[in-house]
């Protein structure tokens, strides 16, 4: 079982890597969008004088870069072709392998997260780094905790993406609920703006309320050390109530494809 | 038997719209009572027209749908209950879906496969060569699944529902689409699986030559029910096939001419059609030389898209 899923994260870090040239224009336009939301926040922390709800210039250019490398490792703008493997008729032949499909999509999405990694996450960051002052962790186990919360922040993603995917069995075009998951888990995430900018109660409540802080808010307050292993319990709970979720939510799909047809 | 199905039944629910706003649910069924008995190595043809429930049928079989009634054992499991103990006993190619990696070439998929189903490397390897060897994959084997064509992809698919070496093989419409050569492959690798014998294959199909070079016993389905059970022969026999003769004359044909054992079909100008009614080809033949010159002379095998077209139309 454990060489089928070291396999099939294989498949999808080859299957990411066969689009180079995608690769590539995603790296110029996150860069780009890098530049633009860095001299925002940093023109923002210019204009007072505690920073940008506690995050000090070096935090914030940080907080931006290494989110712009994350967008493409956690993956939330795209869906899993899940759906569209419902709508075609395809999820038959998933159905018919020995292994739950949620194991084989899990796999494959951790796969293309390692292939993002070593592409779309490194050349931004390295852009950033040539051309603001980024923070250093002060501690070495830092890097270890960041190293795990993305893992976790790349498994809470795809939980969310399958559960998105899944309500193809029902709606056969998920087109509304992807958008309502690109927004939500846009401004909840932390993608646009720290959530510490927001108000107490509005910011608790998504990083408890909601898995959208532990795809990047998490991770990020960890590197930038304003937070430890208290976000990978939290990352790691949702980890596990959403994958269970998405293994309640298919038994359901599959039994009404099953007995119903389709 | 390593297939059994007994009162074997699903029922589709269709809603239909009456009126503005009414809707009136129906039930139809999709396969109606359908019996069905294969033994270990046989290969069985199993054909309808659309939307008769042959591939209903096979998702049922395979596990992938809840029959409404009657009992189903494949390799004496109960394919829902055990879709995923199943699955690794059996193969399913669907002609219209693929099971292979799009973006990744051949190759990769079949490894990925031997990892899936987790067989032993020597095994996955010796299958591989002969899928190789029989369906010339060699030549595309590197390429990425998109860029095959039809019929490259096909045989991949055929080599990756063989590789874990299942006991009963499912194919849905393996040859739609296919050009000839490709459809020649597909059916000589078929044979070749067939005369091992180790390897039980229900084929379902619309192309009839597939039917008629490679399976010995045919199941025709219509309306979700069984139709005919037997040999291509029986069902020749059945339905009165009969060898037409096909003559060019010399003259025109004379319409008082009486020939024992046949029947005139039609008469276009100087080609005459004949019908024999179980008497060689050879007597008539001389008696039609003897009331008539001849100029040329062609006997014709009966066709089985002639028999089945007359089943589906029920005549």
């Amino acid at each position: 079982m454990l060489s089928a899923s070291w396999a099939l994260a294989g498949a999808g870090f080859r299957r990411y890597a066969t689009y180079r040239q995608a690769t590539v224009a995603g790296i110029f336009t996150n860069s780009v969008f890098g530049f633009l939301r860095c001299y925002v926040l940093l023109a923002v922390a210019a204009g007072t004088a505690a920073g940008v709800a506690g995050y000090t210039g070096p935090q914030l250019a940080t907080y931006v870069w290494v989110g712009q490398g994350m967008l493409a490792v956690v993956n939330s703008w795209t869906m899993l072709d899940l759906a569209d493997r419902v709508r075609s008729g395809d999820i038959t032949a998933d159905l018919l392998r020995p292994i739950d499909p949620l194991w084989t999509y899990l796999w494959t999405d951790l796969g293309r997260a390692g292939f993002a990694m070593l592409t779309r996450f490194a050349a931004p960051l390295v852009v950033g780094a040539l051309a603001f002052e980024l923070y250093a962790p002060a501690h070495a186990v830092t890097y270890v905790l960041f190293a795990v919360s993305i893992v976790l922040a790349v498994v809470v993603g795809f939980a969310c993406r399958y559960l998105v995917g899944l309500t193809a069995f029902w709606l056969l075009d998920i087109r509304g609920v992807s958008m309502i998951w690109v927004f939500l888990s846009g401004v909840g995430s932390g993608l646009y703006f720290p959530l510490a900018l927001l108000p107490d109660w509005l910011s608790t409540f998504l990083w408890i309320g909601t898995p959208f802080a532990s795809l990047l808010q998490g991770p990020l307050d960890i590197l930038v050390e304003r937070g430890g292993p208290e976000i990978l319990a939290l990352q790691l709970f949702w980890a596990v109530a959403l994958l269970w979720a998405c293994r309640v939510v298919q038994a359901r799909a599959v039994a009404k494809l099953v007995i119903q047809g389709g | 038997m390593i297939i059994s199905a007994s009162g074997l039944r699903k029922d589709f629910t269709v809603n239909r719209k009456v009126g503005r706003l009414r809707r009136e649910r129906h039930v139809v069924s999709a396969v109606d009572g359908v019996d069905l008995t294969v033994r270990r190595g046989e290969l069985l043809g199993y054909i309808g027209p659309n939307g008769a429930g042959k591939s209903t049928t096979l998702k049922m079989l395979t596990g992938v749908l809840t029959p409404s009634a009657g009992e189903v054992r494949v390799c004496g499991l109960e394919p829902v209950a055990k879709r995923t103990t199943l699955a690794r006993r059996i193969g399913v190619v669907f002609g219209q879906r693929s099971q292979l990696w799009w973006d990744l070439p051949l190759a990769e998929s079949f490894d990925l496969l031997r990892h899936i189903y987790q067989v032993p490397a020597a095994d996955h390897a010796a299958r591989l060569a002969r899928c190789t060897d029989l369906l010339g994959l060699a030549e595309f084997a590197r390429t990425p699944v998109r860029q095959l064509s039809l019929g490259q992809r096909m045989r991949g698919e055929l080599t990756a529902a063989l590789l874990h070496g299942p006991e009963v093989l499912f194919l849905d419409e393996p040859t739609i689409g296919l050009d000839v050569l490709s459809k020649q492959a597909v059916r000589e690798f078929l044979g070749e699986l067939d005369q091992r014998g180790d390897t039980t294959v229900v084929l379902t199909t619309h192309d009839l030559a597939d039917i008629e070079k490679l399976c010995k016993r045919l199941v025709v389905i219509d309306h979700g029910r069984v139709v005919h059970d037997g040999t291509l022969d029986a069902l020749h026999a059945r339905y009165g096939s009969r060898r037409t003769i096909v003559a060019d004359l010399d003259a025109d044909w004379p319409a008082d001419v009486c020939l024992p054992g046949a029947s005139v079909v039609s008469v276009e100008g100087r080609r005459v059609t004949l019908e024999l009614n179980g008497t060689t080809a050879g007597e008539v033949v001389a008696a039609l030389a003897k009331a008539v010159p001849l100029r040329d002379l062609s006997v014709r095998e009966p066709q089985i898209e002639d028999v089945v077209a007359r089943l589906y139309r029920r005549d």
